[in-house]
């Protein structure tokens, strides 16, 4: 293998590492708030490139009907609950967040597929048609059985991943779409070849992380959401909700998967059911980053990346083998290490 | 209200005395959702567009999804001839789950049709009949347009899965009499991110060629990684990536892609002698009106030419037997094995003992994207 190529190996597997890197941030955070497996990350990377492609192709994504009719679901669930507990008072709060929401956004969609507003708009529809699925799928499928074990909570999300990976299929049927590069321009740099959307991706992921670092130590929520990753009792017994925690990382960890999905789909064909497998990736990176340290899940997701791109270049038929395969000795080196911590503290 | 209520219980009666009449039930296993959906889809809407008759008999299709996934298509198999009684089957789009069901048919002793390019052990094939087109003839065309061109080094691309094996084993099928070498085997899946470690590979061996054996949408990937790298010749695509989207997914970059397919996907161009032109045209057009201008694919035609080779046979196997029995299912596949000269919209078919596939040259086409179509290759 000559020098250039594995420069060039370098840069694929760095850019494709950011984005894992991302995926294994929201799963290690949605881990640490609430003990869920978020199987269902990958299905916001589709839902959110497919409804890109789809508007810039003059079409209504269907993903306005899943929030809607999420929506929908989860008002009901929570009115249900204020009447039972005769508390009206919380009716319009919840009426304004899962139903009137959904249909602004819906309607925005609505009004901007046939036009073309531009990229910048777009993104941002596309961001506000999919980050409300995170807090509505929180509030659906996970609150009632919160303080479930970790294994039923997982049960949970194999459910969900199913449920919206079907949903996928419907609304976006089988083929795959691609949508346009944010720019078509290219920088030389010695033998490589950068183009601007890997730039684009490796730049935006180290922006998002920043800013993610900046929330958790600056902002109050950031904060509460810290301290119930700390401790979920001693977080309640100050005074945090739990159902706030945990809708605020659903909604988290929608915001990386939209902007990971948005990011990727000018670079490959994506399909309804694509993200499952980048975002296992992403988990895998946080494996090997030992499922609690946000720097070295990154660090552990941009190894990833770069197994990936060089199991791609000598054994092509075995990367995945490969990259998988790795969780193995990852896992046996951590077991025999750390001493064994109960989950079910509680 | 009374004279609904009437109208209502005829209505039933009549429905009764009509399965009473020998009703013939052809059972279907696709992967309509799961990973081959992309292409289940089109199978499944063919469906829509056969008549209510097979042979001049009633006839009821029975179509259960199996997720693509090969132990489902078989227990859908199972299903199907133990609990329906089903007097032929068909499926699935994927090879592997094809297979599965080949073997339950031959079993039970069923005839079946078979919607993929699947390769059968000699037992199995017994009952089985392959509707599409064998890996060979397709990359035949292909392997002539390279001929042509002189082409001596050949880069492989393809899927990591049975797709992509069987493209490859067909490309290096003909690699003697065609006079070139596959110099790379590289593998990817439909789901990749990035297929640059491969793509840099293959422009490191510098071969005169690349064949993709990707599927749909799917083929699109690497040609674009291709093209972006600065790889400046010729890219060819098998049958199966063949359709609208892969167009629309890889833009600019698959102009001037060549692919080998059938009649169907430009029936407009064939010359007005071709055998099956009117065939195609016609079911083309029906499935557009249905599903959308652009709609048109090779899989679809698959699963129609599999109901005109039943409806063909059926006749036949209608003088020795009633719907229903074993003797019935024994008689059409015997019918099947005699079906000469049918025309289908992906070619015309001549069936025999030995040959269970029945398609000649006439099943293909070399087509080109050309201003963001594909068009016939003249």
């Amino acid at each position: 293998m000559s020098f250039d190529i594995a420069l060039w190996l370098v840069q694929d597997g760095v850019t494709n590492g950011a984005i894992y890197a991302l995926l294994a941030l929201a799963m290690l955070l949605v881990f640490a708030v609430t003990r869920v497996i978020f199987v269902p990350q990958g299905e916001f990377i589709s839902y959110a490139a497919l409804s890109l492609a789809l508007l810039q192709a003059g079409r209504l994504p269907g993903v306005v009907y899943v929030l809607v009719g999420g929506g929908l679901v989860a008002a009901a669930l929570d009115i249900a609950l204020a009447l039972r507990e005769k508390a009206p008072a919380r009716l319009p709060r919840i009426v304004a967040l899962y139903v009137l929401v959904p249909c602004v956004m819906a309607a925005l969609a609505w009004w901007a597929a046939p036009r073309s507003v531009g990229l910048p708009l777009q993104v941002l529809i596309v961001l506000g048609l999919v980050v409300p699925l995170g807090p509505i799928l929180y509030r659906v499928a996970y609150q009632p059985l919160a303080s479930a074990s970790v294994l039923v909570l997982f049960i949970i999300s194999m459910a969900a991943h199913y449920a919206l990976t079907g949903l996928g299929l419907v609304f976006f049927g089988g083929e795959g779409l691609r949508s346009e590069a944010f720019s078509d321009a290219r920088f030389k740099l010695a033998v490589l070849d950068i183009t601007a959307q890997s730039l684009w991706v490796v730049g935006a992921s180290f922006v998002l992380m920043f800013a993610l670092r900046l929330f958790f130590e600056k902002t109050f929520y950031g904060k509460a959401l810290r301290a119930t990753a700390v401790n979920r009792i001693g977080a309640r017994l100050v005074g945090i909700p739990a159902e706030l925690s945990g809708s605020l990382s659903f909604l988290l960890a929608a915001f990386i998967g939209a902007v990971s999905g948005i990011l990727i789909s000018p670079i490959t064909t994506i399909y309804y059911d694509t993200g499952f497998l980048i975002g296992l990736k992403g988990f895998v990176g946080a494996i090997v980053g030992g499922m609690g340290s946000y720097p070295l899940a990154v660090a552990g997701s941009i190894g990833i990346g770069l197994l990936e791109a060089f199991s791609s270049f000598w054994a092509s038929a075995f990367k995945e083998t490969i990259v998988f395969t790795i969780i193995i000795p990852v896992l046996l080196w951590r077991s025999l290490r750390s001493r064994h911590i109960e989950d079910e503290e509680e | 209200m009374k004279h609904r209520l009437f109208t209502a219980l005829a209505l039933a009666g009549s429905m009764a005395a009509g399965s009473a009449y020998a009703e013939i039930t052809i059972g279907v296993s696709l992967g309509s959702t799961g990973p081959g959906a992309s292409l289940g889809i089109h199978y499944k809407n063919a469906y829509q567009l056969m008549p209510k008759t097979l042979g001049g008999e009633p006839v009821k299709y029975i179509i259960i999804d199996d997720a693509s996934d090969p132990t489902n298509a078989a227990k859908n198999a199972r299903k199907l001839v133990s609990e329906d009684k089903v007097d032929a089957l068909m499926g699935s789009n994927g090879v592997p789950s094809a297979i599965q069901m080949a073997q339950v048919a031959a079993e039970a002793k069923t005839p079946m049709m078979v919607l993929t390019p699947a390769i059968l052990s000699p037992a199995v094939a017994h009952w089985s009949f392959i509707v599409p087109q064998t890996t060979e003839l397709m990359m035949g065309a292909i392997a002539e347009q390279m001929k042509a061109k002189g082409i001596k080094t050949v880069g492989y691309i393809g899927f990591s899965d049975t797709w992509g094996d069987l493209v490859l084993k067909a490309t290096e099928f003909h690699a003697q009499a065609a006079g070139y070498k596959v110099v790379t085997n590289e593998r990817y899946a439909r789901a990749d991110t990035s297929v640059t470690g491969q793509v840099l590979k293959i422009i490191a061996a510098n071969p005169d060629a690349v064949i993709v054996g990707g599927s749909g949408t799917g083929g699109a990937l690497p040609h674009v990684a291709l093209v972006e790298k600065g790889y400046k010749k010729p890219i060819y695509h098998n049958h199966g990536t063949v359709n609208a989207e892969f167009i629309k997914v890889g833009g600019k970059a698959v102009e001037g892609a060549v692919a080998v397919t059938g009649p169907l996907i430009v029936p407009e161009e064939l010359a007005a002698n071709f055998p099956t032109k009117a065939m195609s045209l016609d079911f083309t057009r029906r499935y557009e009106a249905s599903f959308g201008a652009g709609s048109r694919n090779g899989f679809a035609g698959y699963a129609y030419d599999g109901y005109l080779l039943l409806n063909a046979a059926v006749p036949e196997a209608l003088k020795k037997a009633k719907p229903g029995t074993p003797e019935f299912r024994e008689a059409l596949r015997g019918a099947l094995e005699n079906v000469k000269n049918l025309v289908g919209t992906h070619g015309v078919y001549n069936m025999s003992a030995a040959n269970h596939n029945g398609l000649d040259e006439r099943a293909r086409v070399p087509v080109q994207v050309q201003n963001g179509t594909w068009k016939l290759m003249k």
